[in-house]
């Protein structure tokens, strides 16, 4: 490596950067911006803490219990969307999981060492249909999506009959009887750690570190930046660009599917009315961590910090009684300001 | 020269554009300096010059699309000043591009009448408007049923429709930019007649074109650009073919191209047959029937003009143009089937195209990134990606070539195109091909980094690649190659030895002259 040419040093040297101009470039990057942003949430919790509630622990448990299935369908909306895609599908995709799941776990009696696999190659199954789509026809992602919403929402209300599945059984004599809610739900819908964090949110956490494994490990995730960033570009050096959508998308309903069987369980049934506008969350959260929907950018730590923004941002408003429609209201505005910092930013 | 219809404009014709002293920069580079270009009343007035000699900049300021840094323009004696295309549009000027500009998937009628429909409170009057629309088209001797979507046209249709609609719009400067380029022989005779037609009507016509023949068929004057400079401007009958080649080329030969021994061993690569479609029904082909071989060692100089398909060639061997392409061909003896670039990287084959932004980098990732994208497997087993080796190779390669970067974590879009451009080689490097095929790797870089570009050309064939290497700077070319193939219109049209023929030699045969010796 070392022939002695000056310019050699000058170029590998440059791999050492010093300490000033690194955190120069941690100031001005995304990361930072989305902590500036959570920071500044938490300032406003701690100023409005709704009579002393925001500093108790089982208000930080409940945030991030309440936020964990959107955060959940948002590390799978990552990935489609630093292809520069989208994906709408993932509300129905959860409904559609959790009335399978509550369909095999409390109506046939499959043990969860089968149930949950087969929801997650469900879900999976959904997504790299519209990854197939997306890949192979060209479609815009917004459209394939889009459908794929419409139609897993009506396999979800198929599957069910139009009911929620629940726990509750008609005997033969036409009286109504509860099955046992089954043990997979109740660990599930548990804390660990002494009641000090819902399991639910540990699926979220361990969702974030496969993600991120995936996105910064692996070859994949590389592959999922490049064609992001120039799809062109990607092709002409050798990147299977049709595969890696295809497993986008899957990974996305792989995800959705996760939520899916966490929110089953939360709720104790499997609503086919489930998850509606939970995709639109799911992309707010993505944005406003500061991962850009043109594609090529960003990364699951954002998408982490996104989730807690928006989770916090919730809690703090109810834990204060602020009414839903002015809730609604102030997160339009927060997302737009959220999109404009980031920008400044380019 | 003229033999389409109409007299020739004499000197006293009216003036109708003046453009003076119209200078223009990009960065550092100065793309027109202190150009004049006049254009009278039903004269047509061709501007030639090579492949970046300034034509589509003038042209794009012209237009109004591009603002020049200094010089003025006038229309029929005064100044005018514009600011957008609608302005220049509204002074007269219309400019057809190769691209059309209508919407295919509305009626000719609409197209024409766009904003303009006759009627009166938004309700249409589809009888007025028929007939209106007929009487444009019959300005440029269009008979066609004005409700026919504007897609089910050929392509000269189109271009036809085109210039009806800037007339009907009362346009009297009309620029034709290359619109001979996807038309068939008698299409090229028909807008011939109408172009003859127009100058009867008293409008002006700026003509660009890279071929000859067209160039003598129409022109009344002749203005050659070089390097941004206006550096003969003539009646055609004034200028002989021989002279205009002379000042199209006159260009003084740097010493950026380094001399080196050929050494060419046994066949790399053995192209039997290429066949590329042209985009788009009843389009003729991009590329017909090239065949064309490179040994071991050897580089194959490709050069053709815009249009010409030697691009669309090397994207056809690179397996990058899908369906569009037929090829045949065997690497080191084998018949591989090139069906994507990924398969084509596999069989050894690279490809740095012309454009490094739009096709050649990722530019939102970093260096590091770039570099190892097309042999991520390699830095990958079992699909872990292994930072160390990635940065390790990385390192290695910038520092051969010379990469200049403040670090290799930076992002490839803030470094310069020189810089760029190495990162494009230093991702194929790392591939370690057996064929390289080279699609203008010195455009817009600066001249240290073109020597650099050479000198790994250079290394590469003496390790045994075989090269093709297009370039728009052909005396470069001339000094590299062991052999050079010209293609015009999507054939190979000549070849020459290295050394053996001169810029003038490569731009007739690329102009569609024949060849007597």
């Amino acid at each position: 490596m070392n022939d002695g040419r000056p310019d050699q040093h000058e170029s590998i040297g440059a791999l050492e950067r010093s300490a000033a101009s690194r955190l120069r470039a941690f100031l001005s990057s995304p990361s930072a911006t989305a902590l500036l942003a959570l920071g500044l949430v938490l300032a406003i919790g701690v100023a409005f803490s709704g009579d002393g509630a925001f500093h108790k622990w089982a208000t930080h448990r409940d945030a991030l219990r309440q936020a964990s299935v959107y955060g959940i369908l948002a590390c799978g909306m990552t990935f489609v969307i630093i292809t520069a895609g989208i994906d709408l599908s993932v509300g129905s995709v959860l409904a559609l999981v959790a009335v399978m799941f509550s369909t095999l776990s409390i109506h046939e009696a499959w043990p969860p060492w089968l149930a949950v696999p087969a929801c997650l190659a469900l879900g999976g199954a959904c997504g790299a249909a519209s990854g197939l789509v997306v890949a192979k026809w060209r479609i815009q992602p917004f459209i394939v999506t889009l459908a794929m919403m419409v139609f897993a929402r009506g396999l979800a209300k198929t599957l069910s009959g139009g009911m929620k599945v629940s726990t509750a059984v008609q005997l033969p004599d036409g009286s109504w009887t509860a099955a046992p809610v089954p043990g997979i739900f109740r660990l599930i819908d548990s804390r660990l750690l002494g009641d000090n964090i819902s399991v639910v949110s540990l699926v979220f956490l361990a969702c974030i570190a496969l993600s991120w494994v995936i996105l910064s490990r692996l070859r994949w995730g590389r592959y999922l930046y490049a064609i992001g960033g120039n799809e062109e570009a990607a092709r002409l050096s050798g990147v299977p660009v049709a595969a890696m959508k295809v497993m986008a998308y899957a990974l996305a309903g792989v995800f959705a599917a996760v939520a899916g069987l966490c929110q089953a369980a939360q709720e104790q049934q499997g609503d086919p009315e489930a998850g509606l506008g939970y995709e639109l969350t799911a992309i707010a959260i993505v944005v406003i961590g500061g991962t850009s929907l043109m594609g090529g950018r960003g990364g699951i730590g954002l998408t982490l910090l996104g989730t807690l923004i928006i989770g916090y941002l919730d809690k703090i408003l109810s834990v204060n009684a602020v009414p839903e429609a002015s809730r609604l209201m102030l997160t339009g505005v927060i997302i737009i300001a959220a999109v404009l910092v980031q920008r400044r930013k380019d | 020269m003229t033999f389409m219809g109409g007299s020739p404009p004499s000197a006293s014709s009216p003036s109708l554009l003046r453009m003076s002293r119209i200078a223009k920069s990009f960065g550092p580079n100065r793309v027109l300096r202190e150009v004049d270009f006049e254009l009278k009343a039903g004269e047509v007035h061709v501007l030639a010059g090579e492949n970046g000699a300034g034509k589509s900049t003038l042209i794009r300021i012209l237009g109004g699309a591009l603002a020049a840094d200094n010089g003025m323009i006038a229309i029929e004696g005064g100044p005018v000043r514009f600011r957008r295309p609608r302005d220049a549009a509204d002074r007269g000027i219309a400019v057809i591009h190769q691209e059309l500009s209508l919407v295919g998937s509305m009626s000719i009628a609409d197209n024409l009448l766009l904003g303009r429909e006759p009627g009166r409170l938004g309700w249409v009057d589809r009888a007025a408007r028929a007939a209106r629309a007929r009487g444009v088209l019959e300005r440029v001797g269009l008979r066609l049923d004005p409700d026919e979507p504007v897609s089910a046209l050929p392509i000269s249709s189109q271009q036809l429709v085109e210039i009806a609609k800037a007339l009907s719009l009362g346009a009297r400067i009309i620029v034709m930019d290359e619109p001979t380029s996807a038309l068939s022989e008698p299409e090229v005779r028909r807008l011939f007649a109408r172009i003859a037609d127009l100058k009867a009507q008293g409008c002006g016509i700026i003509y660009i074109t890279h071929r000859l023949e067209e160039i003598y068929a129409l022109a009344d004057r002749i203005t050659v650009l070089r390097d941004g400079r206006v550096v003969a401007s003539r009646p055609a009958g004034e200028l002989p073919v021989g002279e205009l080649v002379r000042l199209m080329v006159g260009r003084s030969i740097g010493d950026q191209a380094p001399r080196r021994a050929a050494a060419a061993g046994t066949v790399r690569l053995d192209l039997r047959r290429c066949r590329v479609r042209g985009e788009g029904a009843g389009r003729r082909p991009i590329v017909e029937d090239a065949a064309l071989q490179v040994r071991s060692g050897e580089i194959l100089g490709l050069v053709g003009l815009e249009g010409s398909g030697v691009s669309e060639l090397l994207w056809a061997m690179f397996g990058a143009l899908g369906k569009r392409a037929e090829v045949e061909m065997e690497i080191d003896g084998q018949t591989r089937r090139m069906s994507s670039p990924r398969a084509a990287i596999a069989a050894g084959i690279a490809l740095v195209t012309n454009d490094r932004r739009r096709s050649g980098l990722v530019l939102s990732m970093d260096v590091v990134e770039n570099a190892t994208l097309a042999a991520l497997p390699r830095f990958s087993p079992l699909g872990r990606l292994r930072r160390r080796e990635e940065i390790e190779h990385t390192a290695r390669t910038a520092g051969q070539l010379n990469l200049r970067c403040a670090s290799l974590r930076q992002r490839v879009a803030t470094l310069s195109g020189g810089n760029q451009q190495k990162v494009v080689l230093a991702k194929w490097m790392a591939t370690h091909p057996r064929v390289l095929l080279l699609d203008d790797p010195t455009r817009g870089v600066d001249v240290g980094a073109k020597h650099e570009i050479y000198l790994l050309m250079n290394e590469w064939s003496r390790q045994g690649c075989g090269i093709i290497l297009s370039s728009s700077e052909w005396p470069e070319l001339l000094q590299v190659s062991d052999r050079i193939m010209v293609m015009h219109r999507g054939r190979v049209a000549a070849s020459f030895r290295g050394g053996q023929a001169t810029a003038a030699d490569l731009l007739r045969a690329a102009m569609g002259h024949a060849i007597h010796e």
